[in-house]
C-alpha cells in the first residue's frame, strides 16, 4: 500500500485540530504499557497483535517499551480482519494486508489487540473471529489510542490512551510516523478530499466514502 | 476489468497484482489448522463443468470452501445436458437458483464469453478452461508460482524469460500465459513444431522459436505443454519419439537451464513424452507446488469478484480506495 | 392488369424520367409523360429506377425447415428487398435432387406470387458428393433447372466436378460451386488468421476456398464449360478469377453483402450472428471483393441468404448454426460499400444484381433494360433514406441478421414483377 496518499475519509485539513501531539502520544503509550505490565503481572506470555494499518505501528511501539521496562521480548505480530469484516458487501471487495502470527502461535497466550481508534467496536468483533480460527489465547485483551465512543457492540477497551467525546459527524484521525511521516491525533470534519479522489462516473463514484479506522 | 474473469487480456497489470498479492495472502490460511474464512457465507458458486476436469474442479470447490461459500457442482456427465440441453437452458436453470458465481469449463472455445454476456445469467462467470482459447485462473497461478520461485513472491516479472514449449496451438494455457506474461513484464519465448503454432502468432507479445536448445540458457522458468499423443494421427509431428527428441525437457536439457531456473507443467502430465519422469520429480520442478497455488489464486479471484458490493478488479476503483 | 405511371424517376441514377407501366410491360418512357384514365401515379421524387433485383443465391428452408423460413416468407422478404427473382438453393430436406422436390419448390413460388423462384437442382444425390444427381430431369420439369449447386458443401471430387460441368452443357446448364477444400475445414470454426489464434476457433483457411476455385476454373477450361463460383470471399479467390477471365474462359463469380463490409474482427464478440459459412474474412479480403466487383472479375451480388430460428444462434458459437439474412439488406448494403463509396454508380449496381445474375441463371424475363416494350419488373429506390435494421420488423421468418441497430442507406420503396406491384410505399402490396 502506498504510503502518504490521501486516504477517502481524511480530515479536512481546515476543520483539523490535533487533539494528541507526538509527545502526547509517546507519553500515553508508555502509560499503556505500563498497565499491561501491570495487568498481566509482567508480560512472559503477552503477544501484542495489531489490527492493520496502523494498530500495528502501534504495537510495535508498545513491544518496544515493554522490552524496555520488562527486558523481555514481546513477540508482535499483525491481524488482518479484512475477511471477516461484517460490511464486506457494502463497497467493493478491498486488498488484503498482511497477517503475521509470532512463531509460537496464540495458544494459551494473553493476546493484547492493538488498533488505533476504537468506534463502533465491528473492527474489534471481526478481529475475535478472526483469533479463534487462529489459536485458543489464554485471554484477550484490547489496546487502543483513542476510544471515541459510539459503540454498536459491546465491547470495551482494556487499555485506552485517550478518552475523545466526538459526535458521529467529527472525524478522528491518527497519523504516525511509520505511515505519515508524523505523530499526531487529529480531529474534524471529513474532508472533500475523498471525493475528488472518487473516479469520475461509474458506480464507483456513489461507493460511500470509507470510514476512518475505528 | 468486469465482473467476469474470462481471458487473460482481462486484467490491468495493477489488477493482476492486487490478485497475486491477496493469494500470497491467502496462501497462509492452508497453513493454519482451520482452513476457512467466512468472507463469502451465504454466496453460491457454481461449478459447470462441460468437460471432464477433476483437478480444475476440486481447485475451485476447495476455494469456494474456504470462502465458505455453498458449492454446487454441476458437471455435464449424468445431467441433463448430456441430454441436450442447452448451454442457454442450463444457464437459466443456474439464475433461478441463484448462483452469484459460475464457474465453467467447457470444450468450446467462447462459451465462457457467451454465458457472461447473453443476459441468461447475473452472476460473475469465471472462465476454468474453454476449448482452446484461455484458462486465466492457471495463467495466474503460474504467474504466482513463478513470482514465488524467482522473485520472492513479490512485484511483477519484468524482465524475467519464460520459455513455454509444446503444442500451442491447441493450448487454452498458453495463450493466458503469453497475456498475463506480457503485462506481468515477462518475456515470453513460444517452442514449437512449427505445425503447432496458430497462424498469426507473430502478432502475439513473445518470441517463437522451432528450437528448445537455443533457448534453455537463458530460461527463468521452462513451461511444458501437454501434447496428446493423438496428434500424432492428425501429422502434427511424425512419432512419439520424434516429438520427444525434439521438443521434450529430458535430464540433459535440465542441466542445460540456468542454475536459479524452475521447470513448470499445468498437468495432466504425459511422462516420457514432453518431460522426463526425473525431471518431473526434480527438486526444480513446480508440478506440485503449481497445485497448492492454484487453490491460493483461486481464493483470491473469487474474493475480489465476489467479497464485495462489486468486483474489485477494477483499476478506477482501486483509485477510490 | 392496372396501368402505373411513375413520374420523376432516375432510370440507373440517370435523369428524370417518366415511366408508364403497362400490360406488364413498360409501356412508355419520357419526360412530362401524362397519365392514361385510371392509371395509378407514383411520384418517384427522383428516386432510383433499377431492373428487379435477381437473387443467385437465397435459402428458402422449403421443405424442411419452415420453422426457419417458408417459400411465402422468404418471398415476402425479397419483394420488400427490391428481388423480382431468387434462385432457390437446393439444400432443404429433403434435399432438391430430383425432379419432384425442384418442381415442388417452384409451385410453392407461383403460389406465393411475389417473386420468381427458380429452383437450384442439387449437383450430387443427396449432396453427399458421390453421384450426380438426375441433372436433365430437373431441367426437364416445370422448374426448368438451370443453376445446380450443392452449396453448403463442396464438390470435392475433381471427376465427378468435371463431370457435372461437362455434362449440364447439353441443357445450357451451370454449375455453382461452394469452393470449399474439406480437409483443410474439418471442424473450422471461423477465418484463420490472427483473430482465430486469439480466440482459440479452429481456422478456415483462404486457402481452401482457393485451391478448389483455382482447380475449378482449370476444369471448366479445359472441358469447355460454364463455372459460376458461388460466394467469393478472399482476395486470392479474385485474384484467380480474375486470371481465368482474362485466358476468356467461361467463369463467372458472385459476392455476398456481408462480405463486402463485414471482417473477422466481429467474431471477437462469439456472437453467433456472424458464423457463416464462408467465414467473414480480413479488411484486404473486404477491399479486394469491393474492387473485384467494381471492376467486373466478381459478376454478382447474391444474398446468401440463410435465415436460422433463434435456437440454432441464441447459443455458443461452436454448435450455432452457420448463416445470415440477407434479401431485405442486400441493397443498402451494396449502396452503402459501392455506390456511397463511388465504386459502382447506380448501373452498376443494376448490372451486378440484375443483369449478369440474370444472365448467369439464364432468366430470360429478369435483368432487362428499362425501355418500352421490356417487362416491367422494376424496383424504386430512395438512396437518401436511412434506416435502423429492427431484427423484429423483418419479413422473413427469421432474426439472424448481422446488421441490427445499425443505421443503414437507401430504402425500397416500390417492386413491380411483371408491372404488378409486390411491394408500394416500402410495404407488401
Amino acid at each position: 500500500m502506498t504510503k502518504h496518499t490521501p486516504r477517502p475519509g481524511d480530515l479536512d485539513p481546515a476543520s483539523a485540530r490535533a487533539v494528541l501531539e507526538a509527545s502526547d502520544i509517546a507519553r500515553v503509550l508508555t502509560r499503556v504499557a505500563h498497565e499491561i505490565v501491570e495487568r498481566a503481572k509482567g508480560a512472559d506470555d503477552v503477544v501484542l497483535l495489531g489490527i492493520p494499518t496502523r494498530g500495528v505501528a502501534l504495537a510495535r511501539r508498545l513491544a518496544a517499551r515493554l522490552d524496555d521496562i520488562e527486558d523481555a521480548k514481546v513477540p508482535v505480530g499483525a491481524l488482518d480482519i479484512t475477511m471477516y469484516r461484517d460490511d464486506l458487501r457494502l463497497r467493493p471487495a478491498r486488498a488484503l494486508e498482511r497477517t503475521e502470527i509470532p512463531a509460537d502461535g496464540l495458544d494459551g497466550k494473553l493476546v493484547v489487540l492493538v488498533d488505533d481508534v476504537l468506534y463502533s467496536g465491528r473492527t474489534i468483533r471481526a478481529a475475535l473471529d478472526a483469533l479463534n480460527d487462529i489459536g485458543r489465547p489464554r485471554a484477550v485483551q484490547l489496546a487502543v489510542l483513542v476510544d471515541r465512543g459510539h459503540r454498536e457492540l459491546p465491547i470495551r477497551a482494556d487499555y485506552v490512551g485517550k478518552n475523545l467525546p466526538t459526535s458521529q459527524r467529527e472525524t478522528v484521525q491518527v497519523l504516525l510516523e511509520e505511515y505519515d511521516g508524523r505523530d499526531a491525533v487529529l480531529l474534524g470534519t471529513r474532508g472533500s478530499a475523498s471525493a475528488a479522489a472518487a473516479p469520475i462516473g461509474g458506480a464507483a463514484a456513489q461507493v460511500p466514502a470509507t470510514p476512518e479506522a475505528e | 476489468m468486469k465482473r467476469h474473469l474470462i481471458s487473460a487480456a482481462d486484467l490491468t497489470r495493477d489488477d493482476a497484482l492486487l490478485i497475486l498479492d491477496t493469494a500470497e495472502e491467502l496462501a497462509h490460511i492452508a497453513e493454519r489448522p482451520i482452513k476457512k474464512l467466512p468472507t463469502l457465507r451465504g454466496r453460491t458458486v457454481v461449478n459447470l463443468f462441460f468437460e471432464d476436469s477433476t483437478r480444475t474442479r476440486i481447485s475451485f470447490e476447495a476455494a469456494a470452501k474456504r470462502l465458505s461459500a455453498d458449492v454446487i457442482n454441476f458437471s455435464a456427465k449424468g445431467s441433463s445436458v448430456s441430454k441436450g440441453e442447452s448451454l442457454k437452458d442450463t444457464a437459466l436453470t443456474l439464475q433461478a437458483m441463484g448462483a452469484d458465481a459460475v464457474v465453467i469449463r467447457h470444450n468450446a472455445s467462447g462459451a465462457p464469453h457467451t454465458l457472461a454476456n447473453s443476459g441468461w445469467l447475473r452472476g460473475s462467470v469465471v472462465n476454468a478452461g474453454d476449448g482452446t482459447h484461455e484458462h486465466p485462473t492457471q495463467a495466474l497461478l503460474d504467474a504466482f508460482t513463478m513470482r514465488r520461485r524467482l522473485n520472492a513472491g513479490k512485484g511483477d516479472l519484468e524482465g524475467r524469460r519464460i520459455t513455454i514449449v509444446g503444442d500451442v496451438l491447441h493450448s487454452r494455457v498458453a495463450r493466458s500465459n503469453v497475456l498475463l506474461l506480457a503485462t506481468l513484464g515477462a518475456e515470453v519465448t513460444l517452442v514449437a513444431p512449427p505445425t503447432l503454432l496458430p497462424i498469426g502468432i507473430e502478432t502475439w507479445p513473445c518470441e517463437v522459436s522451432y528450437d528448445l536448445d537455443a533457448v534453455l540458457a537463458k530460461s527463468d522458468a521452462v513451461m511444458m505443454l501437454r501434447v496428446q499423443r493423438e496428434r500424432m494421427n492428425a501429422s502434427y509431428f511424425p512419432t512419439e519419439r520424434e516429438y520427444s527428441r525434439r521438443y521434450g525437457l529430458d535430464e540433459k536439457r535440465m542441466a542445460a537451464l540456468p542454475e536459479h531456473a524452475i521447470v513448470m507443467h499445468p498437468g495432466p502430465m504425459n511422462r516420457g513424452m514432453e518431460i522426463a519422469a526425473d525431471v518431473a520429480d526434480s527438486p526444480r520442478s513446480t508440478i506440485v507446488e503449481q497445485v497448492t497455488n492454484g487453490v491460493s489464486v483461486r481464493m483470491a479471484v473469487l474474493y475480489l469478484l465476489l467479497g464485495g458490493s462489486e468486483p474489485a478488479i477494477t483499476t478506477s476503483e482501486e483509485t477510490a480506495k | 392488369m392496372s396501368t402505373y405511371l411513375i413520374r420523376n424517376a432516375k432510370v440507373l441514377g440517370g435523369d428524370a424520367q417518366d415511366v408508364l407501366v403497362s400490360d406488364g410491360r413498360v409501356a412508355g418512357l419520357g419526360t412530362g409523360l401524362t397519365a392514361p384514365e385510371g392509371a395509378q401515379v407514383i411520384e418517384a421524387d427522383g428516386h432510383v429506377l433499377l431492373p428487379g433485383l435477381v437473387d443467385l443465391h437465397t435459402h428458402l428452408r422449403e421443405p424442411g425447415r419452415e420453422d426457419a423460413e417458408t417459400v411465402e416468407t422468404g418471398t415476402r422478404a425479397a419483394a420488400l428487398g427490391g428481388f423480382t427473382a431468387v434462385h432457390a438453393m437446393a439444400n432443404t430436406d429433403p434435399v432438391a435432387d430430383t425432379a419432384g422436390v425442384v418442381e415442388q419448390v417452384w409451385r410453392l413460388g407461383q403460389q406465393a406470387g411475389r417473386c420468381d423462384v427458380h429452383p437450384v437442382g442439387a449437383v450430387t444425390v443427396g449432396l453427399a458428393g458421390e453421384r450426380l444427381a438426375e441433372l436433365g430431369a430437373m431441367h426437364e420439369s416445370a422448374a426448368n433447372v438451370k443453376v445446380f449447386s450443392d452449396d453448403g458443401k463442396c464438390v470435392h471430387d475433381a471427376v465427378l466436378m468435371r463431370r457435372a460441368l461437362e455434362y449440364v452443357k447439353a441443357f445450357d446448364g451451370v454449375v455453382a460451386q461452394h469452393a470449399q477444400e474439406p480437409r483443410l475445414t474439418e471442424g473450422a470454426q471461423m477465418n484463420e488468421g490472427t483473430v482465430s489464434g486469439v480466440l482459440g476457433l479452429r481456422g478456415w483457411p483462404a486457402v481452401a476456398e482457393e485451391a478448389i476455385i483455382a482447380r475449378d476454373v482449370l476444369l471448366a477450361a479445359h472441358v469447355g464449360s460454364r463455372l459460376h463460383v458461388c460466394h467469393v470471399s478472399t482476395a486470392g479467390s479474385v485474384e484467380i478469377i480474375r486470371w481465368a477471365k482474362s485466358k476468356g474462359w467461361d467463369v463467372t463469380a458472385e459476392v455476398t453483402p456481408h462480405h463486402l463490409l463485414l471482417t473477422d474482427e466481429l467474431v471477437r464478440t462469439y456472437d453467433p450472428v456472424y458464423k457463416v459459412n464462408p467465414p467473414l474474412r480480413t479488411a484486404e479480403d473486404v477491399t479486394a471483393l469491393r474492387e473485384g466487383l467494381a471492376d467486373g472479375t466478381i459478376d454478382a451480388v447474391a444474398t446468401d441468404h440463410a435465415p436460422h430460428p433463434s435456437e440454432d444462434k441464441d447459443c455458443e458459437w461452436a454448435v450455432a448454426a452457420m448463416g445470415m439474412l440477407g434479401l431485405e439488406t442486400a441493397l443498402s448494403i451494396v449502396q452503402q460499400t459501392m455506390v456511397d463509396t463511388g465504386l459502382l454508380d447506380w448501373a452498376g449496381v443494376a448490372d451486378r444484381m440484375s443483369v449478369r445474375p440474370a444472365r448467369i441463371g439464364r432468366l430470360d424475363g429478369h435483368g432487362r433494360a428499362v425501355a418500352v416494350g421490356e417487362p416491367a419488373n422494376l424496383v424504386l429506390v430512395d438512396p437518401s433514406a436511412r434506416r435502423t435494421v429492427e431484427p423484429s420488423e423483418l419479413a422473413s421468418r427469421s432474426g439472424n441478421t448481422p446488421y441490427a441497430g445499425m443505421e443503414l442507406p437507401g430504402r425500397v420503396v416500390a417492386t413491380f414483377l411483371r408491372g404488378v406491384p409486390t411491394v408500394i410505399d416500402g410495404k407488401l402490396a
